[in-house]
């Protein structure tokens, strides 16, 4: 990095950061790594604690790999990428399981399944095999939030919808709709309705952005 | 044996990998376009969950979990390698998919052809690496329920995809709002195929 003059956080290294958030988007326009995606939106918190995970394996993963990009042979690289994500998700996997192990529990096979997170490998292959490691490292942290977003407004619906909580505090019950006859929706708590939230989404984020219809 | 046939029913309609754990997604979202290409990923994925969880069943039990070393000898009885099978697990996905590759590619061209990139793709696939972790935490007490529950699995991911295939092609002929059309809609329809496939849910095995 010391050889080019380029600034730190250049207009074109901050692209890398807020593009995801929103027009490359991957959940909504990449479709990738949906998978997790679904999976464990029921609540909010689980939702925030892989939204970390997966930050800290794909940046690092970026970096690793975008550093070693010029010396891995092509033909193996699927595999070298593999190992570098699994090591990083098993480090992971281990620190939650010693310092959140509740989370952990709720989690389950969706920490290790952040190996296959296509998210991942989409960014490794497209990215970091391309790019020096501080855009890498950008390029990583961008797109973790942008999956990361979505994830927290799937699970801020379903959690206040299903359980009429957020991170486990009665918001409902505070404020007395319950006395007037509301009920809780059990239908959010099941796993279609993440599909159908994430369709929403896509549907509110395409009409206001026309540019991204498909035809 | 009816044990057996109960954990492949369970998880073709119950534990659905699309449907009640939303497993290999990507690739169930971006190949479901066409039934012919889909029936082909799904045949492809049904074949490689049948090898990867029995074979990764073995590692489990001989060489990972907690005491299973002790066929070495009494001073490795209390190795516990848990920690290293998501590394292994992966390794054998990606070596069993070349190597299922490499057969079909010497034995029947024709396949190989009509699956051709899917095939490398199945590496990446959620639903195999899915399949071996819930393997795993579900302590399946022999060899051949881990086969059925492998088996079961990718016939359950074949329904999925062929049955969403054959949804999208009728659905191009509708009106459906633009913003929605394309990806949105997809996700809309899988999650009404979702709430179809939970009235298996109250099925008692």
């Amino acid at each position: 990095m010391a050889r080019d003059s380029e600034p730190l956080f250049s207009s074109k290294n901050l692209k890398l950061l807020t593009d995801p958030l929103n027009n490359e988007n991957p959940i909504t326009v990449q479709v990738l790594g949906i998978c997790s995606a679904l999976a464990i939106t029921v609540k909010l918190k689980p939702a925030i604690v892989m939204t970390l995970s997966v930050m800290v394996v794909l940046a690092v993963s970026n970096v690793v790999i975008s550093a070693l990009r010029k010396s891995i042979p092509p033909r193996i690289r699927i595999i070298v990428q593999l190992v570098v994500i699994a090591t990083m998700v098993i480090l992971v996997d281990q620190f939650l399981k010693a310092f959140a192990y509740d989370v952990s529990k709720q989690l389950s096979v969706f920490v290790g399944l952040i190996i296959t997170n296509c998210i991942i490998m989409g960014r490794l292959e497209a990215f970091a095999m391309a790019n020096k490691p501080w855009p890498s490292f950008l390029d990583g942290i961008g797109n973790a939030s942008g999956y990361g977003i979505i994830l927290i407004i799937v699970a801020f619906f379903r959690e206040l919808l299903g359980s009429g909580t957020l991170l486990g505090y009665p918001v409902l019950e505070k404020t007395g709709l319950y006395n007037i006859g509301y009920e809780n929706n059990g239908l959010m708590i099941l796993p279609p309705m993440a599909l159908i939230t994430i369709g929403i989404i896509i549907w509110v984020q395409r009409a206001k952005n026309r540019s991204l219809i498909e035809e | 044996m009816a044990n057996l046939f109960d954990i492949f029913i369970k998880s073709v309609f119950i534990d659905n990998m699309v449907f009640a754990y939303f497993l290999g997604m990507c690739s169930f979202l971006a190949v479901s376009k066409t039934v012919k290409t889909s029936v082909g990923l799904g045949v492809a994925v049904i074949f490689v969950l049948t090898i990867t969880v029995p074979v990764d069943y073995l590692l489990e039990n001989y060489l990972l979990k907690a005491g299973a070393l002790s066929w070495l000898g009494p001073q490795f009885a209390d190795l516990n390698l848990d920690f290293l099978s998501f590394i292994i697990f992966i390794a054998v996905i990606a070596s069993m998919v070349q190597l299922v590759e490499m057969i079909i590619e010497k034995y029947s061209p024709t396949l190989y052809t009509s699956l051709g990139i899917f095939l490398p793709l199945i590496a990446v696939n959620c639903a195999i690496l899915g399949g071996s972790l819930f393997m795993q935490e579900r302590d399946y007490q022999t060899v051949w329920e881990a086969t059925s529950f492998g088996l079961g699995s990718g016939v359950g991911w074949f329904l999925a995809i062929v049955g969403m295939a054959a949804i999208r092609e009728k659905i191009r002929y509708s009106n459906v709002p633009k913003p929605l059309k394309g990806l949105g809609i997809t996700f809309i329809v899988t999650g009404l195929m979702g709430i179809a496939f939970m009235s298996f849910m109250g099925i008692k095995l």
